[in-house]
């Protein structure tokens, strides 16, 4: 295993993808945290002087810090997801898929190896996503003449565990990849998935009531969401999110239960 | 010939042979045994039995489409066969502990990451054979991209891939050496490097096996040929059993058939076609001037003397042939 973690990781920092790719993720997660910060903190300080109770909750600094700051895994999730894809879609669509296989006939040691060498990318997409988050939704803040609450240990924490939800998807993409080892059919559904179909999906399920609404939060966005604790989906009453721990073990059974189908499907076919 | 005569008669004992005694199955020794494949309908790879030899470059011959590829793939457990047994050293491939160690394999020029360098490739690959740097810089020197090793490989020629590709293969320092058409994009210097250089692998007790469509790109650097068609074995000998299937042949015309009849048995000649008149004859293992000389001695006027003795790529097609091949033998 260990000779198969070193070969992963060096076809990981080998080509300029992962910082080519960290860039434009760093740049689009300060954006948003500069656009909500700022649009908040605009809100909210208007809502305080009224002090009237309907703003009152989402003036809130719990909710302030997670529709900000908590942005980064709620929206930036993407990213690890695709870059922890396309080292598994990668390799078929440059057919280094072949020396791969020839070097490690066990399909499913490979498999392992690349998720594991995915942790330690995930942790730094997840702390470059979140800090350019909190950087830009700091600065937003301000702008917008309200608290940054960079001095409260709720925002560091929630920090923490915005790297720790955005380091579990990393794996989670290699795993999707091992299914959908389609370079182009990966990245559309993994854009479908994460930028329309789950927010869809929560939205209708928590019509259909409570149940709808349990359901809803054992999505994976949803668990990833969890692991923060909430983001302005959560705030704006859109979902309920489940207890850190059980997002987590929500979201780290995804991956798992993806990597076990593409190991059991497609990484048994024939390579061609 | 059949493909079991050719399975029988692929390692005759010959005095002037130079071919290693020992058991069938010595160290890299690649066999295989009844291997099929099927896609749905079509049979790719059809009960194919061969064994290719250690210290020897042997050519894995057949046209487009014969199920070279194919069989190399099953060969090292890419693909999976529908039938029968492919192993290197008496083990599967996926049963070979640390399989770069033993095996090198290249299948296509194209297995590379355009914005990967050509020594990170190779550094990408070299944890699973146990080389350090210095023996990827060593690799990139001996195929001589020595200065292209820091360069992209999307900035190469399919030459410099292919020499890559070999570089690839020899990180494990491995005994079994396969290789998928090599040679395509290599130009004319290129190849006779490589022919040298699989010969000094061999001759080092290597086992070299080089698959390729062209018996032309070969011949002068393989000691022995498997060569299928259709997916089946049409011939496996050494090089030399191959060019001596080249008998000499000789198409005789005479005005005088029924002369030309007489001459043939009084000297035995092994007449393998007769033309409806009678007036041409073709007779192998004879040559231009034995018969020219009998006809002369007989009286006999001869209109026509033809050398009809085969190429070596006359005979390969004909061997790959799916209607013809079974006439060879």
């Amino acid at each position: 295993m260990n000779v198969a973690l070193r070969s992963e990781y060096r076809k990981f920092v080998t080509t300029r993808l992962w910082w080519v790719l960290l860039l434009v993720m760093a740049a689009y997660m300060a954006f948003i945290g500069i656009f909500l910060g700022w649009s908040i903190g605009a809100g909210t300080a208007g809502l305080a002087v009224e002090g009237s109770s309907p703003g009152a909750d989402l003036a809130s600094p719990d909710s302030v810090r997670s529709s900000v700051y908590g942005t980064a895994a709620a929206f930036g999730y993407v990213f690890p997801v695709i870059i922890g894809a396309l080292s598994m879609t990668g390799e078929y669509r440059h057919q280094t898929i072949t020396p791969t296989f020839l070097a490690s006939p066990s399909r499913t040691r490979v498999l392992v190896a690349k998720m594991i060498a995915a942790l330690p990318i995930g942790v730094v997409y997840g702390a470059v996503a979140t800090l350019a988050t909190v950087g830009g939704g700091a600065a937003g803040l301000a702008l917008g003449g309200s608290a940054t609450l960079l001095g409260d240990t709720q925002t560091w924490t929630l920090v923490a565990r915005s790297v720790l939800a955005l380091t579990v998807w990393a794996p989670l993409g290699v795993a999707l990849g091992s299914i959908l080892t389609n370079q182009v059919l990966a990245i559309i559904v993994i854009l479908v998935y994460t930028q329309f179909l789950e927010a869809v999906l929560r939205l209708g399920l928590t019509q259909v009531g409570d149940v709808g609404a349990s359901i809803a939060s054992y999505l994976p966005g949803a668990a990833g969401e969890a692991i923060t604790g909430g983001s302005v989906f959560s705030s704006a009453g859109i979902a309920d999110v489940l207890p850190w721990g059980a997002g987590l073990a929500v979201l780290a059974g995804y991956a798992l239960v993806l990597a076990a189908v593409g190991s059991l499907t497609t990484l048994r076919r024939d390579v061609s | 010939m059949t493909s079991d005569d050719a399975v029988r008669s692929h390692r005759p004992a010959k005095p002037a042979d130079s071919r290693p005694a020992g058991p069938a199955l010595a160290p890299g020794t690649v066999s295989v045994r009844g291997l099929t494949k099927t896609f749905g309908a079509v049979t790719a790879v059809d009960d194919l039995s061969f064994d290719v030899l250690p210290g020897r470059v042997t050519g894995f011959l057949g046209p487009n489409g014969a199920g070279k590829t194919t069989t190399l793939r099953m060969l090292l457990g890419l693909a999976t066969p529908t039938s029968g047994t492919a192993t290197i050293s008496g083990r599967a491939y996926a049963d070979i502990p640390d399989p770069l160690r033993e095996v090198g394999a290249a299948l296509e020029a194209t297995s590379f990451h355009p914005g990967r360098t050509g020594l990170d490739h190779l550094r990408t690959y070299a944890p699973y054979a146990g080389a350090d740097d210095t023996r990827c810089h060593q690799l990139l020197e001996q195929v001589g991209l020595g200065a292209a090793g820091r360069r992209r490989v999307g900035g190469y020629s399919l030459g410099m891939r292919q020499r890559l590709a070999l570089a690839t293969t020899l990180l494990g320092s491995p005994r079994v050496l396969l290789l998928d058409e090599p040679s395509n994009g290599l130009d004319p210097e290129g190849i006779r490097w490589l022919r040298g250089f699989l010969r000094h692998l061999a001759a080092q007790g290597m086992t070299v096996l080089v698959s390729s469509h062209m018996l032309s790109e070969v011949q002068q650097s393989v000691d022995d040929v498997v060569i299928i068609a259709g997916g089946r074995l049409v011939h496996a000998s050494s090089m030399a059993e191959l060019s001596a299937l080249a008998s000499p042949r000789v198409a005789v015309t005479s005005p005088d058939g029924p002369a030309l009849d007489r001459l043939a048995a009084e000297h035995r000649w092994h007449v393998s076609s007769r033309s409806a008149d009678g007036t041409t004859l073709e007779v192998d293992h004879v040559s231009t001037a034995q018969v020219g000389a009998a006809a002369f001695a007989a009286e006999v006027e001869l209109h026509g003397l033809l050398d009809k003795t085969d190429s070596l790529e006359d005979l390969f097609l004909r061997l790959v042939q799916p209607t013809t091949s079974g006439a060879a033998a």
